[in-house]
Formats: structure tokens, sequence, C-alpha cells
């Protein structure tokens, strides 16, 4: 597998890194403070490629935190809010859309 | 880059002789195979031990007639992920009956150590200081071998085996 | 079911600590992530969208009682109370914690459970027919040599670090439920004229971007020569497969490449070259393993008990049973399929507490056996008639009699987008979807058998290219969009089916269906004539104009 930082970066709008923590698999953002939050109003928002690319590197030396950091879209409304850019990432965010069978406490 | 040779961290008595650089004046060197190739006679009269380093991707068949001349074989892992060293290692000592020294260089981590001394490596180039001195307890991971390879180490069926032929002799 | 001895629980105990000192020395950044990935899908361990997945080996589909509450138990300690069944036989875990890891290895290494090599480009878990040992006319239990096979593979120095992943599968019946033309290599057990054990060897099978039907390189390998033939062929493909581009890097690419012939000649060659070998599989080893594997006590029983003639008069059970019940070669018995896909529920999932209750059945009724089946189903194997009754009704509460195996409502779908990071497009939501449009079990019936499945990309966990009706996901401009596929099949007449036309959207598969079953039931010669056999008839057309005549 290619590693994110040999694919050449593509961005059509505001984007975010996203990856999952490495102790636990959580989905995690890179946010603005060298870091990661499971919040994704947290999450750094860059809006070219050579941003992305930045925050990209940064992310992907952060290993010991979290793994297979990449580039993500998110929307952004009128007030600001970060929102998911795409189906996958609303389901990173927001969970399965599908129902479970039932689990006993 | 330390060396790993029978179980222990050893000085390296080879040097990796680029293909544009003069061999040195005796000593042991490691040299290509294309260069070998070029004029073996030439580096087999040389004094001082020779070790060829012979490419993952290229059969054995031109390196065997020389086998029983060289004092080392060097074999390739370009990533670790690349397995194609094994099955030659094992080639070399099991069907061609190599017994001189099998070196694996490139990636060589500590999580590999055991598959390549069971595919009848002798000397590692270990990547990193903090693997190569694990090595000994990396080495003792494993007690249990499911397959015959050419390192001498008992199989699970044949322990079973004896064991049956132990209990059916009472 | 085969007992591990002291040897086979001493390696599985030293993998586990193995990876606990990997687990370690990644958590502490000794060991990067690229370093790590590799040794942790060694293990199974996946990254996917939510968390870590982790996928645990079912050596050939059988499990003790006690092994599968050992899979509750995990389910429940380390999980989210469930676990979902794979189409390999196998079961995964979706929410695990990479910290705790080696612990859950652990509690499972107590029943011999492990985890070894269900990812990576490795040899995986040797596959078998769910049926083993007691499906009648069988030519002897295949999960002998799957046995054989499955520690001749673990951890082998020299082909762990494969071009690819290889999967193997064995099956010893006509009719081949092991779905063995789709695997690198596929084994048929059977005799020659002189009445000695052997194989047929498949290779080259496989799904994916390029799907191949495997190819027969030699009809006859003895079962003595098995390993050492084997070793052969991995050997040519560790050597000469393709490691440069991971879309062509599997034994099926190299066999095309070559040719059948061709790449048959470099196996003999390889295999002359190897000699008497130390791999010969004589008498001896192969008692061995029959030895460690233990068979029930069957009793004496009738045929048709009283217990099965007063239930007959209950329709609910008579329908169970015409559906999920099938003969077993011991007399008075049979085995039991557990359908996996109630209505509404994800395709082949199961929840700790369904496990559990499953295991007292199975200690019950099935000497303490349960079987898992590639389309995501389970099985009870040893099952005497006389207790079908109560057995129903016990499944029944645990909603795991479902009487719809091998119907249009048996789906076999990946996880997709709702959980896997490789995904374009969601299978579940359409899988459910389609199990509610067929809820009516005699209309299921009345369609007879078909097999939807569902996978979420190209990869093809779902094999969407052997079902009777296969459906893939892909992505069109950020929508989920789905190919649908006719006439594929997995058994001995195993083939490839045919795209009827343009990817429809999400909302429109579950009418889609729906279309291809009424055009099937409007033209099929007989009411038995199989989806399958109709689409082989007629062809892909009468199905396209049907699906797409207003689309």
């Amino acid at each position: 597998m290619t590693s994110p930082l040999e694919q050449k970066i593509r961005i059509t709008g505001p984007s975010m890194v996203t990856a999952n923590r490495t102790i636990d698999g959580a989905v995690v953002y890179r946010n603005g403070a060298h870091g990661w939050s499971t919040d994704l109003a947290q999450a750094a928002v860059v809006r070219n490629a050579e941003q992305a690319r930045a925050l990209l590197i940064e992310a992907v030396a952060d290993d010991i935190n979290a793994v297979g950091p990449y580039i993500a879209p998110v929307e952004i409304s009128d007030d600001g809010k970060i929102a998911p850019g795409n189906l996958r990432e609303h389901i990173r965010l927001n969970g399965l859309t599908i129902d479970l069978l039932p689990v006993s406490a | 880059m330390p060396l790993v040779k029978n179980g222990k961290i050893a000085a390296d008595i080879f040097v990796h002789v680029p293909d544009d650089a003069e061999l040195p004046q005796g000593g042991a060197v490691l040299v290509s195979a294309a260069r070998f190739l070029e004029d073996p006679k030439a580096l087999l009269a040389r004094m001082g031990e020779l070790g060829v380093i012979w490419p993952n991707n290229r059969d054995l068949d031109d390196l065997v007639p020389y086998l029983d001349r060289l004092a080392a074989v060097a074999l390739v892992f370009p990533s670790f992920r690349d397995g194609r060293a094994y099955s030659q290692a094992r080639l070399l000592r099991e069907r061609h009956g190599y017994t001189g020294e099998l070196r694996a260089t490139g990636q060589v981590l500590r999580d590999q150590f055991l598959f390549m001394l069971r595919a009848g490596f002798d000397a590692l180039e270990v990547k990193k200081e903090s693997d190569a001195e694990a090595f000994a307890l990396t080495a003792k991971r494993y007690s249990v071998f499911y397959q015959p390879t050419g390192d001498g180490r008992i199989t699970a069926l044949n322990r079973r085996m004896q064991q049956r032929h132990s209990e059916s002799a009472r | 079911m085969y007992a591990y001895d002291e040897l086979d629980r001493t390696l599985i105990n030293e993998r586990v600590e193995e990876f606990r000192d990997q687990v370690k020395r990644r958590l502490s950044g000794e060991l990067t992530e690229d370093e790590f990935k590799m040794l942790r899908l060694q293990n199974g361990v996946y990254l996917q969208l939510h968390a870590y997945m982790f996928r645990v080996a079912i050596p050939y589909g059988t499990l003790s009682s006690q092994q599968l509450r050992r899979l509750a138990h995990v389910a429940r300690k380390y999980d989210r109370g469930y676990g979902h069944f794979t189409t390999r036989q196998n079961i995964q875990f979706n929410w695990i914690k990479l910290a705790e890891l080696p612990d859950a290895l652990g509690d499972l290494a107590e029943v011999g459970i492990h985890a070894m090599q269900t990812s990576g480009n490795n040899t995986r878990n040797v596959t078998s027919d769910q049926w083993a040992g007691v499906a009648p006319g069988e030519v002897e239990d295949p999960r002998i040599w799957s046995e054989l096979l499955r520690q001749y593979t673990t951890l082998h120095p020299e082909f762990s670090f494969l071009p690819r992943k290889f999967k193997f599968a064995i099956t010893a019946s006509a009719h081949d439920r092991a779905a063995i033309k789709i695997h690198d290599i596929g084994l048929r057990l059977h005799r020659n004229a002189q009445g000695e054990i052997g194989f047929e060897v498949l290779v080259g099978g496989g799904l994916g971007r390029t799907p191949f039907i495997g190819k027969t390189i030699k009809p006859f390998v003895h079962g003595r020569d098995l390993l050492s033939y084997v070793e052969a062929i991995l050997r040519v493909y560790n050597q000469y497969g393709r490691r440069d581009n991971i879309y062509k890097a599997r034994i099926k690419i190299l066999v095309h490449e070559l040719g059948i012939e061709k790449f048959a000649a470099e196996v003999d060659e390889e295999w002359r070259a190897m000699g008497d070998s130390a791999l010969a599989v004589d008498d001896a080893v192969i008692e061995d393993i029959r030895s460690r594997f233990t068979y029930p006590a069957y009793e004496k029983l009738p045929h048709m008990p009283e217990e099965l003639k007063k239930a007959a008069h209950d329709p609910m059970f008579e329908r169970w049973r015409r559906n999920s019940v099938f003969t077993h070669k011991v007399q008075g018995y049979a085995i039991v399929t557990l359908s996996l896909k109630p209505v509404g529920g994800p395709p082949g999932d199961a929840t700790a507490d369904q496990m559990d209750a499953l295991a007292d059945l199975a200690d019950k009724y099935s000497f303490g056996e349960i079987r898992v089946g590639h389309e995501q189903n389970l099985a009870l194997p040893h099952v005497a008639k006389r207790d079908l009754p109560v057995l129903w009704k016990a499944l029944d509460k645990l909603g795991l009699a479902t009487p719809n195996v091998n119907l249009v409502s048996d789906i076999i779908a990946c996880p997709g987008l709702d959980y896997c990071s490789l995904a374009n497009a969601r299978s579940i939501p359409i899988a459910q979807e389609l199990t509610h449009r067929f809820a009516n079990h005699d209309t299921a019936e009345l369609i007879g058998r078909l097999h939807i499945n569902i996978s979420g990309c190209i990869n093809a966990c779902g094999h969407h290219h052997v079902g009777h009706i296969g459906i893939l996901g892909v992505e069109k401009n950020g929508e989920e969009f789905y190919q649908i596929t006719i006439g594929g099949r997995a058994d001995e007449n195993a083939e490839l089916g045919v795209l009827i036309g343009p990817a429809v959207a999400y909302g429109e598969v579950a009418d889609v269906v729906e279309d291809i079953v009424e055009a099937y039931l409007a033209l099929r010669e007989r009411p038995d004539e199989l989806f399958v056999d109709a689409v082989k008839r007629l062809g892909v057309e009468p199905f396209r104009e049907r699906v797409y005549a207003t689309r």
C-alpha cells in the first residue's frame, strides 16, 4: 500500500485530516494544536493542497498516537459549523446506519 | 548496522564493496552478483574470502556452480514484506547443500528473525541496534514448529511420532 | 472435533506472547505503524472505519460449545456484545481495542482458538464443507486433511511473506459446499481407480478485481504427496508472483499470465527437484491427526421417531424442518442449519447471548459441536431427529430458526461501508431491505433456491461474482450505486455472473431484485427449475429487458 504522502494530494474544497487512535481505534481528527481530537468541531480545516500536505505530514509522523491518517472533505455551514463532507465520514462520525440485533446490557 | 552471526552480535569481517570501487588487497569482501559474474575466476582467485550478494528477483542457477568456493552468500530483503529470499535460502541450503555463511541483508527486523533462521540464514545484518540486542530472546520465542526445513529443528509431528513409539514400546 | 494437543496449544500461547510484545513495542513507539501493520495483520487485526476489527480463525468451520462460549465472552468483554461470521468460516469482532487484544487472544488461546494468519500476505484459514464428517456420500472427512494443511501452513518460515493472500479450500463431496473453485488452491478429495485417497488440485481461483474460476493443475495428487505438491506451488508463487502491483499479485494472475500448462510445468519441475520429501504424508501421519479427531457415539435410532410424527401437524415446525434440516449419513440423525439471516437483521451476525444459548443447545442436542458455513449461517451437525421439535422451539425463541436457508432472503453480504474502510458503498442495509421485501416465507419457498451475494467493493468479500444474483457497490459522484450480475454460482459448476446493465442507485436495488425475481417466475419452465438454471437457459437478455424497460 502506498503511504498517503506518496499519493498526489487533491483538494476540492475545505478538508481535514482524520485517522484512528492507535490504542483503541477511535475516530480522531487532527486539530490545530498538533494533536488529535475525537470532536470534529476541533478539526483543523485546510483549504489547499499545501496546507493539506503539511497537516498530513504532521499526522503521519505522529503514528504513536493515531494510525492511517488521510485527508477527507468537510462541509462548513454558514455559521462555521464543521460537518462531514461525504458518506464515509458521516458514518465514521455518527456510527452505523443500520439496526443491529438487540444485545443485552 | 550490527551483524548477528551464529546467535550473537559479532564483528563483521566482510566489507560490502560497491561495483565502481576497487577491491581491497586481501580481506573478506561482498560483491554484487553482476560484478561477480563478469569475472568469477578472477574474483575467486583473489586472496581473501569472497561473498556474493544475490538479488531476490533472480534465479540461483547462475550462482550454483560456485557455491562450494564462496565464503558467503548474501540474500536481500528489499522490504521485510518481500519474502522471496526465504525460498532462495532454503534452496541454497536444502537443495544445493550450501554450507557457507548465508546472510540476510536489507530490511531485517526482529519479527522475522526466527523465520530467517528456520530458512537457513546464519548471519543477519540487523537494521536496528535494539533488535540485534534482543536476538537471543527472540530466537527462543517459539518451541514448537510444524514444518520441516533444513534447520534441524524437530517438528511437532516428529515429536508426536517419537511419543507414540515410546508409548507403544512400553 | 479436533482436540489440540500440548504442542498445538504451546504454539498458540507462544504466538500470543509474541503479539503481546509486539503490541507493547507499538504502543511505546519502538515500532512504527509501517513496521507493525504486517505484524498485526498476521494476527487478524485490521483497521476499519470506526475501530480495529479482529478476525478470529475457526479452522474448517468447526467449533466446540466451549469455544463458542469463549467467543461470546470475547464479544461481551472486549467488544459490543456481538460477532459476525464471515464467508471464510471465521468470526469478526468490530470494536476491539488494540491495547486489549493480547488479553483477548490469551482468553481465546485457553480454549484452543487463535487468529494466526487470518489476514496478511500469507496462507489463510483452510476452509471446508460445513457438513464435513456428517454428509452422506462423503469420501472421507476432509477436515483431517484441512488440519494437516493448517499445521503445515501455520508460521511457515518460507511462505509468511507471499506476494498476496493465499486461500485454500477442501471438499470431499460431489456437491461442493466449500466453493473450492474460487480459491487459490482448491482440493477435491476423492479416490482413484485403485481406491487410494488423493486430490484433484485446482489453482488460481479467486474473486476481486479480476475474478477467475480455478483451473485443474493435476487431476490426482496422491494423499501422500499433498504437502510436497502444495509446497511446490507455493514456492513457484513466492518466487514469481508479481510484487509490483497489489491488484496483480494473486496466484490467479500468475496462472493466467503463464497459462495453466506452463504454470503446471513449473510446479512439476520444482516438485520433481524436491525429490523424496520430508513432507511425505504417510499413513502414520494421517493416523496421528485422525486420532485427535473425536466423533460422536451415535445411538441406533429409528428413521422416523414418534416425536417427529407428532410434530408434523405443526405447520410452523414443518416449514422449518423442510427448509433447515438436512439428511445425515447416520440414520436417525440430521444436520440442522441455523439461519443467521432474520428478517431485518444484519446477515451473519450473532449476539453473545445467542452464542451462549446455542452452546448449551449444542451440548444437549449436537454432542457439543457447532459448524460455521461460508454462507454465514451456523449448523448443528449431529442432531437426533427425535430432538428436532424441542430444538426448534428453543432456536425459534433465540431467533435462530428463520426458515429461509438457501432462499432469496438468505443473503450473503460483506460488512460494507457501515464498517469497512475499503468499501465504496453499504451492503447491510441493502440486505436488510431485501429481507423485508421477501419476508413472506410462502413467496420465498415459491421462488426456491436463490443465492444473493452483496459486496460493498470490488474486493468481493461478499462473493458477489458467484451469486445467483450478485450485487456490487460502487461509487459514482459521491453517491452509492450498485452493479447487478446474475447467473453466478460457487459450487462444482462454478461460474461468474454476468452484468445485466448499468449500475443502479441505492434506493432502486431492492426494486431491481424484485423485477429480476418476477421475470424468473414468469419465465421458468417448471416450478422446480432453479433461478440459476433458468438464467443459464435463457441468458441475461430477458432479465435485462425487464429491469431496464422503465429505467
